[in-house]
């Protein structure tokens, strides 16, 4: 085994590290250390004997996700306090939400910018508290800035002039370009709220959303963390019909295929368990995608991530918007 | 990677990986003597920014499991100060079992000496002349304080001297020593010294730190005491994983400023500085 197989096999099944030689376990940390699954891995594999130096470089990895916890659950209290007085819910999404939720899928998870969402109509008041607040704008570009109030799910990036912390304020779950219309407003509808009154999205809603930033926004790089995060998840909630109201939940948001295509990826990699599927052509594609990466954190297959390149600007804009949008940026 | 090399220095193991065969050849010269890492905690790969620029003008990019976006590549000339830089990156962004001061260090009795300061205040050229003169070299890049015990791990990599102080070191230590002469980097001229044997073979000794000094090389003779507070601030500054370590970081580094003296010292030239640190250590 090679490659990011190793870090696949050594999250779905942590014994199967017990037979890594030295060169192994080197390949192994360096893919774990470029998927930003690190202190993933550390958790997967506590306990079980292992060299000094692969301990070592797995217990700074959970070191570095339990400061991350702090800081994210920081940041969110912030945002929590910032916008109080409005009175609008908030939804943490990924990383804040799975470890504020207690979530398995916190364990070890690298956490980077606080995602939130708020009702749309609200997101002016929203925008307003933050920046008084002592949130800033990060990209002064006009275009910029016009192109994410326009078209963009959330609002620029904002970063907080103290704490150098950077807020993502979504209203909904992907582009406003892009073709599949997820209902935002249902989503905030069916939240759940936690103790200190901030909220997540429902269980159907969270895999969703996961599938959705995989395969509906963006070229996949850095897809393996989201994928392994739809495992965690899908093994938390599954029993009492979670699959059949996931799909239900999946289509309401028009994102079923991307859905689908999650599961069964997620259950070919890391055995999630679900219900029998046949797979598809195109997985073959999105596996060797995934899998771009070798055993000194090099990504590989430079045509097919390319492909998936173009791929994701195709899925998030109408052919002529693109054609605009990529003259702009290439005139600058 | 077509070319590959690994070494452990103090409690860290690296990996470095190359496109070509002369940085490689280069590190084996300077780490002689330097026990083998044979599962690393860090990658650094020296790559061609783009395929063509392996043969073509060749130019080295600095990857690994921490890169800095903004980075540029270095002339395949200076292919060593990018891997030296590619290490010190990795453990900068990196590292989390221990509390990282950008200093240099020394060590006599067991008790350590720690040098920190902006580049240019003299703390590599002052290690490697300490170490030349009966105490131990730690390490001239960082000090590496252990939260849980307050102890300082030795990081004794090659000290990289720069400009005027490498005719200083040249002329009293043996030539096996140096690397080669790197001219006109960003840092102006390079020469990287490698430590004497009894600093690797201690590299696993811990010592208790017992001194902080904070050089400046110029102003006219001058020592100061700095307070508790003041050299907190100054070593947050000094530290790149400081806030990362959020409360063991706090709680170390509190330790350090109130248990230990802190000192900053002005000297004209070498001689008056090492005179100086004597000074203040037979004080203690």
């Amino acid at each position: 085994m090679k490659g990011v197989a190793l870090l696949v096999a050594a999250l779905a099944k942590p014994e199967t590290v017990l037979a890594l030689d030295a060169p192994g376990w080197t390949d192994l940390l360096s893919i774990a250390k470029a998927e930003r699954l690190a202190g993933s891995l550390a958790h997967g594999l506590d306990g079980l004997v292992m060299p000094d130096a692969a301990r070592r470089v797995l217990t700074a990895a959970r070191a570095n996700a339990e400061t991350g916890r702090t800081h994210a659950l920081w940041e969110a209290e912030m945002a929590r306090t910032a916008l109080a007085k409005l009175g609008v819910p908030i939804v943490l999404l990924k990383g804040a939400a799975f470890v504020a939720a207690g979530l398995d899928a916190g364990q070890g998870r690298l956490i980077g910018d606080l995602d939130i969402l708020v009702p749309r109509e609200q997101l002016d008041g929203v925008e307003a508290a933050l920046l008084s607040a002592g949130w800033e704008w990060v990209k002064a570009d006009p275009y910029d800035d016009d192109y994410y109030r326009r078209w963009m799910h959330e609002l620029p990036p904002l970063i907080h002039r103290d704490r150098d912390r950077m807020i993502d304020v979504h209203h909904t779950i992907l582009p406003l370009t892009s073709r599949p219309k997820p209902d935002a407003a249902a989503m905030i509808a069916d939240s759940v709220a936690l103790e200190n009154g901030l909220r997540i999205l429902a269980p159907e809603d969270m895999v969703v959303h996961a599938a959705a930033h995989l395969f509906a926004d963006g070229d996949l790089a850095g897809g393996l963390r989201n994928l392994w995060d739809i495992d965690r998840l899908v093994r938390e909630f599954e029993g009492d019909g979670f699959h059949d109201r996931l799909l239900a939940r999946a289509n309401l948001h028009g994102l079923k295929p991307e859905t689908e295509r999650a599961l069964r990826l997620s259950a070919k990699l890391f055995e999630t368990p679900i219900p029998p599927e046949l797979s598809r052509l195109a997985d073959r594609l999105y596996l060797n995608r995934l899998m771009a990466r070798d055993g000194w954190g090099r990504e590989t297959r430079p045509l097919l991530r390319l492909a998936f390149y173009i791929r994701s600007h195709w899925l998030r804009m109408p052919p002529m918007m693109l054609a605009k949008h990529l003259w702009t940026k290439w005139r600058k | 990677m077509r070319h590959s090399f690994d070494v452990q220095v103090g409690p860290i193991g690296f990996r470095i990986g190359s496109a070509w065969s002369q940085p490689i050849e280069t590190m084996e010269f300077l780490y002689a003597g330097y026990p083998r890492a044979p599962v690393p905690d860090y990658t650094v790969r020296l790559e061609p920014p783009r395929p063509w620029r392996r043969l073509i003008r060749p130019s080295v990019s600095i990857q690994g499991d921490h890169v800095l976006p903004e980075a540029a590549p270095l002339p395949l000339a200076q292919a060593l100060l990018a891997a030296e830089m590619g290490m010190n990156l990795q453990v900068a962004l990196g590292e989390r079992r221990f509390l990282l001061l950008h200093a240099a260090c020394v060590e006599r009795d067991g008790r350590a000496l720690i040098l920190t300061g902006e580049s240019g205040s003299g703390k590599s050229t002052m290690s490697a002349l300490l170490g030349a003169s009966g105490w131990r070299f730690m390490g001239d890049e960082f000090v590496l304080i252990e939260p849980a015990t307050g102890l300082a791990h030795p990081f004794p990599r090659p000290v990289s001297l720069k400009n005027e102080s490498i005719a200083a070191l040249t002329a009293i230590l043996p030539d096996v020593r140096f690397g080669p002469l790197l001219r006109g980097t960003p840092k102006g001229d390079v020469r990287h010294l490698r430590p004497d044997l009894a600093a690797i073979a201690n590299m696993a000794a811990t010592a208790i730190p017992a001194l902080i000094l904070f050089p400046c090389f110029g102003p006219p003779r001058e020592i100061r005491e700095v307070a508790a507070s003041e050299a907190f601030v100054r070593l947050t500054q000094a530290s790149t994983n400081y806030v990362a370590l959020g409360e063991s970081g706090f709680t170390a580094l509190t330790r350090l400023v109130t248990t230990l003296p802190a000192r900053a010292i002005d000297y004209p030239d070498t001689a008056t500085g090492i005179a100086q640190i004597e000074e203040l250590w037979s004080g203690l």
